[in-house]
């Protein structure tokens, strides 16, 4: 074991940790000041060195060899799960969607937790979206969080200006994030990778940057609201607004706030389970396949004769309609909107959902949803380090597993019985 | 015509900014194909860092404000390289030979902690370095003129000295033949005893500190900044080295350029509150029209 070697490594690591953290973390500007705060600089100097010695003995002795077999048996596990999971699919969303539809209805679950939940299925849900632009096609698109925008903006603005009810909504919405995604489809056709990715960026900002400054139409940075959604022509609200009957009196049952709460978390969960649906069947279509020989090669997709142009703006506009519909969802859970909620930070989430995830995998973005919107929630009391660690994790989880937690698995129709043919 | 004027310089200024950040951006696409987002938050650290320095400069009591300036010039630089050479070597060295979007992520994530790691250490207020002097040259009549501060004038004469400095580099040192080998063919570099590790990290380095030197130009001009301007730079500065043509570094000076006149212009011509949609809409149309930026070159499909 080489000592010497191990401490040299551990003192350039810390070091190069002393340069990184001493000026930033342990001299703090207060206005023309300096406030020294070089205890905690010190602190994670030491803890680099320390943990870049163990890590580098670690390896090395007799301890370390044991580690690293228990290291690679748990990545075996994890990639039989994976297959295991990906093959027996029907049989765990069948026992999910039971856990999900039962959990509103037991007595310890509190409204927040069903907002959380709600909030968890609309991400699983966009990233499905996104799953298609990306994880199939692998169009590399930034902006995706546009879409998001125009559905739940469209949902408010079309009930305000045209009394559109929720349901009516949905697909006039879907249609419309639809057509703006054709319409970024068209100027990009021709560009490839970063270059899509920089302009797909730009058409999610321009959105946002019209959303914060046509005040008159969408209310600027103060918001607009957005109705709530109704069962049949019933509301939920504590008083029925005049000419509506509200949910509680016409069942005959005493008004609770959490009524509100399940019906909403209801219909998204019913319309996600029909996305997702909608989603596996469109990947075994000849239009999936389509997008996946797009992702492949584009050259040789071309050559075999598949029309790039349609296959590219199917792309586009699907992966928008279930952005749209997911803004639809959020907008009608919230009940206010705000340009604040579509920022880039949000594309990046569902960019991160469906790469984390692995790209074109169901159960991959289904977990990558879960883990991105509920493991926050757990560092809840860490309020300030929530966005360190969660970027931390990002780094991490790629670092670890690149191709994401999930391999996408290529689907193949084997032959029954003897292989050779006839 | 004197508004004209000012806005133009204002657009130079602005551009020369935006032009420093985007080299960043376009040598590391250029030898690595990845985008660095994380590279938007390196300028906003080394904006942090001289500041810092400043005041430390101050407190050791060197008097004189050139000396000090320089000092402070140089640790920043150096720092802020530490930073970008620590960026790649735990967030994109271990995911070198992997599909395109793993450093992307691993990249966003980067800056959320880099964004955040300032943000908490530092205070999420914004910060403010005092005018430290004063000196404009004017032009033009006592009522209507056109003036540029002696600080824009010496961002100007800086940015084209590190831009001559670099291109120096790139074309005429055994380093910047390395790193153009490294983004030809890396395996052949490799297989021609270059080591391709070290040139990457070297080019993130150089990267770096040009973006350094834009922060502390930045900081020296306009005085506040807070954790969050990395972001918007960094989105401006990708867009200026997408349009100028990702891999060419005079297509990052020139769309760099182009984007702070065209953005200056509309903001000072037309209204301020659409302008980066304007210049959004100007990389879409540019990019319609040539696939591969201004100074690309045409992307060759091998078969």
């Amino acid at each position: 074991m080489n000592v010497a070697q191990s401490l040299k490594d551990a003192t350039v690591a810390a070091l190069i940790a002393a340069v990184l953290f001493v000026p930033i973390v342990g001299l703090v500007l207060d206005g023309q000041d300096l406030v020294t705060h070089l205890p905690r600089a010190v602190i994670l100097v030491a803890v680099v060195f320390g943990g870049r010695l163990l890590i580098s003995m670690g390896v090395q002795t007799q301890l370390g060899r044991p580690l690293r077999h228990a290291a690679a048996a748990l990545e075996q596990v994890w990639s039989r799960v994976g297959d295991v999971a990906g093959g027996k699919l029907a049989w765990f969303i069948a026992g999910l969607l039971l856990v999900l539809v039962a959990i509103p209805f037991l007595p310890s679950t509190t409204n927040y937790l069903i907002q959380i939940l709600s909030l968890t299925l609309i991400y699983v849900l966009l990233g499905m979206g996104l799953n298609i632009v990306v994880g199939l096609a692998g169009l590399l698109d930034l902006g995706f969080v546009a879409f998001y925008a125009v559905g739940a903006y469209g949902y408010a603005l079309l009930a305000a200006h045209l009394g559109l009810s929720f349901w009516a909504s949905i697909p006039v919405a879907g249609l419309l994030a639809a057509t703006f995604g054709c319409m970024l489809g068209f100027p990009v056709l021709r560009m490839h990778g970063d270059y899509l990715a920089i302009v797909t960026l730009g058409f999610g900002e321009i959105i946002r940057i019209l959303l914060v400054n046509m005040v008159d139409f969408t209310g600027g940075p103060n918001g607009i609201s957005a109705p709530r959604p109704t069962l049949f022509g019933l509301s939920f609200g504590r008083r029925p607004e005049a000419g509506e009957v509200a949910f509680h009196d016409f069942f005959g049952l005493d008004y609770d706030s959490s009524y509100r709460y399940i019906f909403v978390y209801l219909i998204i969960l019913m319309f996600t389970v029909l996305a997702v649906w909608v989603f596996k069947r469109l990947r075994e279509m000849p239009i999936g396949r389509e997008w996946e020989a797009l992702r492949e090669d584009e050259v040789a997709c071309k050559a075999l004769g598949i029309n790039h142009t349609t296959t590219k703006l199917s792309a586009f506009t699907l992966g928008a309609t279930f952005g749209g519909i997911g803004g639809v969802f959020f907008a009608a859970m919230e009940g206010f909107l705000n340009p604040s909620s579509f920022t880039f930070l949000e594309s990046a989430i569902i960019l991160s959902i469906v790469v984390l995830g692995g790209m074109g995998s169901i159960f991959g973005v289904i977990l990558a949803a879960v883990g991105i919107t509920l493991l926050p929630e757990l560092f809840r009391e860490f309020e300030q380090y929530r966005m360190l660690v969660f970027g931390l994790a990002m780094v991490f989880v790629m670092v670890w597993r690149p191709t994401g937690l999930i391999r996408p698995g290529r689907r193949a129709f084997g032959v029954e019985g003897n292989g050779h043919g006839q | 015509m004197y508004i004209l004027g000012q806005q133009l310089i204002n657009g130079l200024i602005l551009g020369s900014i935006y032009g420093l950040i985007a080299i960043g951006y376009t040598m590391v696409y250029g030898i690595i194909g990845m985008i660095n987002f994380a590279h938007g938050e390196i300028y906003m650290i080394s904006a942090y860092l001289f500041t810092i320095f400043l005041s430390l400069v101050a407190i050791f009591g060197i008097a004189s404000l050139p000396v000090a300036l320089l000092v402070t010039l140089l640790l920043t630089i150096a720092f802020t390289a530490v930073y970008g050479f620590s960026v790649e070597r735990i967030a994109y060295r271990p995911l070198r030979g992997s599909t395109r979007l793993a450093p992307l992520i691993s990249a966003i994530g980067m800056s959320l902690v880099l964004q955040n790691y300032v943000q908490l250490a530092q205070g999420a207020r914004d910060q403010a370095l005092p005018p430290l002097y004063h000196g404009v040259f004017r032009f033009g009549t006592a009522s209507e003129f056109v003036q540029i501060t002696h600080i824009q004038a010496i961002i100007i004469l800086v940015t084209v000295v590190s831009m001559a400095a670099l291109t120096w580099i790139i074309n005429r040192t055994e380093l910047g033949r390395a790193c153009r080998a490294t983004q030809q063919d890396r395996t052949m570099a490799n297989l021609l005893g270059i080591n391709t590790d070290r040139t990457i990290s070297l080019v993130f380095v150089i990267g770096a500190s040009m973006a350094a030197v834009a922060g502390v130009l930045i900081t020296f001009n306009f005085g506040s900044f807070n954790y969050f301007i990395g972001f918007v730079a960094g989105i401006k500065a990708f867009t200026a080295a997408v349009l100028g043509g990702i891999g060419s570094l005079p297509g990052a000076m020139l769309g760099g350029l182009i984007l702070g006149l065209s953005e200056s212009l509309f903001a000072g011509l037309v209204n301020t509150d659409y302008k980066d949609v304007f210049a959004f809409a100007l990389l879409v149309s540019v990019l319609v029209f040539r696939p591969e930026g201004l100074l690309g070159k045409p992307a060759v499909e091998k078969i």
